[in-house]
């Protein structure tokens, strides 16, 4: 407990108390009337947090004996999720506030959740670990049932958390399973012992505790929460489920087989790869019945995650580079789909069926064709920039001799360019239907561009996106 | 200059193709002849003040890939300076007939804009053409060789509402691809073996190249034999020799002045320019040049007997430039290369005035083709009549036997007749009678055409011949420019081409003993690979002059690559065949005549002959008249099969097996997963823990049982 371990925590330290000062502010004073003022604070506050991390953070410093880890690796995982959860925050205001949604503790939740992602990724250790990941789903339950007069969204809110808690359970259990069997908490305690040869108590806790990480990052048998949340929660909060908590989720994911189990590499890289095919074909094939592009989303970041974690079941330190770069790239999308959604309306009420996008171009060109780039980056069609995302995993996946793994990606994208593409014909070639109104939010209009346009433009060299990458991969690995 | 002949039809081309809208239907034509006639200007300022010295001019890098690496450049030699000046003037006059030919074509409608897209097809066709004949390198001459290709698909099919030209157009493409085939994989195999494209590289490695084996599909070849043969495939494919000689017939299809430029001046003559041009790796390549004998030979006679009853005015010439191609084969393959470039020089200009000619008369008779139809235009347009007649004149060889006075065909004629005696091989006696038959046939037919269409009686509608008329002076003055080289050509080039050996050497640039001996000493044939320089017995002094320079002698001719063409020591064909005896030099003259008395006798003395004598050989007309049945061989040995291949693996292959696989899986096995999955997803709190529960019993079994052994 000295000065330097602060020192290291300052940003979540920062941005905790921010919260917590916030709240007390915000009780005592003007309560819902402080909340757009709030979230544009608190948005700053993330972004500024994201600018000081990517810029400042140097090496690898470990805190409180190791529990707490800050390296090139945390830090490209926080910088995501903070961008994604400033952005996020900044497009879902205008949404919220015309829905009076707008309470001032969501941009408060959303704070500490942010709180919570930063822990997890960081975490050296399995109580830090568990810290981080419960701090997180805490906010996130809340915030899925933020619509308390909705039954909807209460389902939504309750299913998660009664799931969320089984998933908590199953990680639980693997922890301690883990304890007794390593006899420390600590992840560089637990790689001594499971260097080479892996006993059955270590192993079951390792599943366990796979098993529970995979709850988070919606992988399939552990995903089924997430259609029936994306879909009950208010659409900017399902934005954020989208995108920041897949990324903490996936990044604590990479930090525990490797940090805590990088001797074992074959034994959880198999159960991975096992997770990523059945990920990748559920979202792919589920997703064709969805006329709900919030459902359809929900299935397509299954199909996502999968392809993520086939970077990392490689076990290599590409596929981790692989991973980060494909994550940065899917919460760039999601960013700028969402923020679309969020714009669908139709005399003022919001629109989910995709039917509504019928001859889309026609009123719309310009952004129909900037939805047209995300539908194809999301798709995976070359020359846009998620198709460099899969290449890099699917590479990943064939350099660790899993062709098979790669294959299986590949059939499955092509089945996943079905409902991608479909909406693509709606826009150009579907049926005369009512257009959806033309306002749109600037924030809105401008995430959707911006996102469209690093879809197009970052084909040149990712963006410098694979330098940060490299490096974060370096600290991991090793 | 020669980058300006070089760029003068491309610069045309795009003009005229792009800018017509522009500048206008007839500004855009008249600037793309403008610029021919500039490049026929430099052409023969060229050719006349050239000294025989290679030369190269590089124009830009080309290709740089690995130990490839080659620039763009002109090389300019003899063989290049004839091949200017040919294609040039063929195309220069080509063009200004056009203007005449082209200005109203039934086969579009009013207003619509065809002529400068002709035009622009044409100027196209003479770029890829100058840069396949000024090419430096082997990759250079297949791109002019591919652009001629295209160029000639474009301009057959120019009548793109016919289905027969359509059809022609692309068995022209078809055909000439197997040519190209053979051509690529010499190009791939010299590569292969000397580790360039360079003509230089490849000249001076051709004795090498003699005494390698490669090995090639099942066998081990001479490689040196294997590549010319490969060379001269491509050749075959091009100038429509035996075998692959179908398509040119058909490529009558096209408007005729293309034929004139295409189908007789220039492309189809690349692959005998092909052949001398390689001529130092041919003259190593004994049994590949005996096969181009015998090519050569059969084609002449093959074509020559079809062409007997073609009834069709086009397709009679089409036949005759392919007999003609084979005498310049047989030419190239004994080894007096001088002797092909000659006819192939003087055929330009008698071929292309007889394709001109017929336009002519098919322009006066409203598009009839069929010669059966015409008779007596002798009056009606004879300023043609007058062309045609130099031109038959010429083909036919007439000239006065023993001297060197005569028409072009007949001094060049002789020569490559004279030369297939002097190769005093098997392969050479065969060609040579081979030729005097064909020579006969081909004065036969070619007086044949004449008859029928200027003599005799009126026959076909009555009302075409009220209208027939003499074409304008655009058709016409490319006539008589024409007439005048089909005249003179011959004389006035005969010694250069086949003349003393000396003569010829210095027209080609072959250095003269002088010369070489000095290089020699200067070391700049210090790598000139020797072979069997002790077996030379016509260059004793030289043999013994060279040997002081340690073992580097280079000897007169010896060393490939010196001049535009290269002839073996060994090789005495064109001396062999000036001492020929007289009956040799008379036969080809007699052959004619009897061709001549023949077809007066049937056309004019007594014009039922032919048709008793049709109906008493009915099947040898029949055989004749149906081109020896190689279209309907073709059609059952190749079209029909790849045909049915290709439509068993359209309905089975594609259709069946990977569309209805991929159906299957779309619209049966996909859907119903997402079914299942949709019914997964019930919405109950319990099923969704049970999944969970579920996932975790089969990863433990899994892990369990897979991954805990060890």
């Amino acid at each position: 407990m000295t000065n330097a371990d602060f020192q290291i925590l300052l940003p979540e330290i920062v941005l905790a108390v921010f919260a917590m000062a916030a709240l007390l502010f915000a009780v005592y004073t003007g309560k819902d009337k402080t909340a757009p003022m709030l979230t544009w604070i608190t948005a700053a506050i993330l972004a500024a947090l994201a600018v000081w991390i990517g810029w400042n953070g140097e090496g690898t410093n470990a805190a409180f004996g190791g529990m707490f880890v800050d390296d090139a690796f945390s830090r490209f995982a926080k910088v995501v999720i903070l961008i994604a959860a400033a952005a996020v925050l900044v497009m879902g205001e205008g949404y919220m506030a015309k829905r009076n949604l707008l309470r001032f503790e969501y941009p408060l939740l959303i704070a500490l959740a942010a709180v919570g992602m930063m822990v997890m990724v960081s975490a050296g250790d399995l109580i830090a670990l568990y810290m981080g990941l419960e701090l997180q789903s805490l906010s996130l339950y809340v915030v899925a049932a933020l619509r308390r007069d909705s039954v909807k969204s209460t389902e939504a809110g309750l299913k998660y958390f009664v799931l969320g808690a089984l998933s908590s359970g199953l990680l639980l259990y693997g922890a301690s399973l883990t304890y007794g069997f390593a006899g420390t908490t600590m992840f560089t305690g637990i790689v001594e012992a499971a260097a080479h040869d892996i006993p059955l108590g270590l192993l079951f806790g390792l599943v366990f505790i796979l098993m529970g990480l995979a709850f988070k990052v919606s992988a399939v048998p552990f995903h089924m929460w997430t259609p029936d949340v994306y879909e009950g929660s208010p659409t900017p909060v399902t934005a954020f489920f989208a995108t920041a908590p897949k990324m903490a989720a996936m990044g604590l994911f990479a930090r525990v087989v490797h940090d805590a189990f990088g001797g074992v590499t074959a034994d959880w890289g198999q159960i991975v790869a096992l997770l990523s095919v059945a990920s990748m074909f559920l979202g792919a094939v589920a997703a064709i019945g969805q006329r709900d592009i919030k459902r359809l989303m929900a299935y397509s970041s299954i199909a996502h995650m999968g392809f993520a974690l086939m970077g990392l079941a490689s076990g290599t330190e590409f596929g981790v580079q692989a991973m980060l770069i494909y994550m940065a790239i899917y919460v760039t999308m999601n960013v700028g789909t969402f923020a679309f959604i969020l714009s669908m309306q139709r005399d003022g009420q919001a629109v989910t069926d995709i039917g509504a996008l019928n001859q889309y171009s026609k009123t719309e060109p310009l952004k129909a064709l900037a939805v047209l780039v995300l539908m194809f980056s999301l798709a995976g069609v070359p020359p846009m920039v998620g198709f460099f995302g899969k290449f890099y995993v699917l590479q990943a996946a064939v350099q660790a001799d899993m062709a098979w793994l790669a294959v299986a990606g590949v059939i499955a994208s092509v089945i996943g360019a079905f409902y991608y593409l479909r909406i693509v014909y709606f826009m150009y070639f579907g049926e005369e239907t009512d257009p959806l109104d033309h306002a749109m939010a600037p924030a809105q209009w401008v995430f959707l561009m911006a996102s469209a346009a690093i879809m197009v433009l970052g084909v040149v060299n990712l963006l410098g996106i694979e330098g940060p990458a490299t490096a974060a991969a370096a600290a991991l690995v090793n | 200059m020669e980058i300006t002949i070089l760029f003068a039809p491309l610069v045309g081309a795009i003009i005229c193709g792009f800018g017509w809208k522009l500048i206008g239907e007839d500004a855009a034509t008249w600037v793309s002849t403008g610029l021919l006639f500039l490049a026929m200007l430099l052409a023969w300022v060229v050719f006349l003040g050239f000294d025989g010295e290679t030369r190269q001019i590089p124009i830009m890098r080309f290709v740089e890939s690995g130990s490839l690496s080659t620039e763009w450049a002109i090389r300019l030699d003899r063989l290049t300076a004839i091949m200017l000046i040919v294609v040039t003037t063929v195309s220069a006059l080509v063009h200004l007939y056009s203007q005449g030919y082209m200005a109203n074509d039934s086969q579009f409608r009013t207003g619509e804009s065809y002529r400068p897209r002709f035009f622009a097809y044409l100027s196209f066709f003479t770029f890829a053409m100058l840069a396949l004949v000024t090419s430096d390198n082997l990759v250079q001459m297949f791109f002019g060789w591919e652009g001629v290709g295209v160029a000639s698909y474009l301009l057959i099919g120019f009548y793109y509402r016919k289905p027969t030209a359509n059809a022609a157009a692309i068995k022209a493409f078809v055909v000439n691809r197997i040519g190209d085939f053979g051509f690529a994989l010499a190009i791939f195999g010299l590569f292969y073996l000397t580790d360039s494209i360079s003509l230089d590289v490849v000249f001076e490695a051709a004795p090498v190249l003699a005494e390698t084996q490669i090995s090639f599909l099942w066998a081990d070849w001479n490689a040196a034999n294997l590549l010319a043969f490969l060379l001269f495939v491509g050749a075959m494919g091009k100038s429509a020799q035996l075998f692959l000689h179908t398509w040119l017939p058909d490529a009558m299809e096209g408007p005729t002045p293309v034929s004139a430029l295409i189908h007789a001046a220039t492309m189809v003559t690349a692959g005998v320019f092909l052949v001398c041009r390689m001529s130092p790796l041919f003259e190593f390549a004994a049994d590949a040049k005996t096969i181009v004998v015998y090519i050569g030979a059969m084609t002449a006679f093959f074509a020559a007997t079809v062409g007997l009853v073609q009834n069709d005015i086009k397709r009679v010439i089409a036949y005759s430039t392919c007999s003609q191609l084979g005498y310049m084969f047989v030419a190239a393959g004994v080894g007096v290369y001088s002797a092909a470039m000659f006819h192939l020089f003087t055929h330009a200009f008698f071929k292309a005035m007889l394709f001109l000619g017929a336009g002519s008369v098919i322009h006066a008779m409203h598009h009839e083709q069929d010669m059966r139809n015409y008779g007596a235009l002798r009056k009606k347009i004879p300023l043609t009549f007058w062309a045609m007649m130099i031109g038959t004149l010429a083909i036919t060889g007439v000239g006065i036997p023993l001297t060197t006075i005569g028409f072009a065909g007949f001094l060049s004629k002789d020569a490559i007749i004279e030369s297939a005696w002097g190769a005093h091989t098997s392969a050479g006696d065969f060609a040579f009678w081979l030729l005097v038959i064909a020579a006969m046939f081909t004065s036969f037919y070619s007086w044949r055409l004449i008859f029928m269409t200027f003599f005799g009686e009126r026959r076909g509608d009555k009302h075409t011949h009220e209208h027939a008329h003499e074409s304008p002076w655009t058709m016409t003055v490319p006539l008589g420019v024409l007439a005048v080289g089909s005249v003179l050509a011959g004389m006035v080039w005969l010694s250069p081409f086949f003349g003393d050996h000396d003569r010829v050497n210095k027209f080609y640039g072959v250095p003269t003993h002088g010369e070489v001996r000095h290089a020699a000493t200067t070391g700049g044939q210090g790598d000139t690979v020797m072979i069997g320089a002790s077996d030379s017995h016509d260059d004793e002094g030289d043999n013994a002059a060279a040997g002081d320079h340690e073992g580097d002698p280079a000897v007169a001719g010896w060393t490939p690559g010196q001049g535009a063409v290269f002839t073996h020591p060994d090789n005495h064909v064109m001396d062999n065949a000036h001492q020929a005896p007289k009956w040799v030099k008379l036969s080809p003259f007699i052959a004619m005549a009897i061709g001549f008395v023949t077809a007066w006798v049937f056309y004019i003395g007594l014009p039922g002959i032919p048709g008793k004598l049709a109906a008493i050989l009915r099947p040898l007309y029949l055989f004749l008249l149906n081109k020896w049945y190689f279209d309907e061989l073709y059609d059952a040995i190749f079209v029909r099969p790849a045909k049915w291949l290709g439509r068993f693996l359209w309905k089975r292959g594609d259709g069946n097996i990977i569309d209805g696989f991929l159906n299957g899986v779309a619209l049966g096995v996909v859907p119903f997963f997402t079914r299942a999955a949709g019914r997964l997803q019930s919405g109950y709190i319990f099923t969704y823990a049970l999944a969970m529960v579920v996932g975790v019993v089969i990863l433990v079994t899994w892990v369990t049982l897979a991954g805990g052994s060890h």
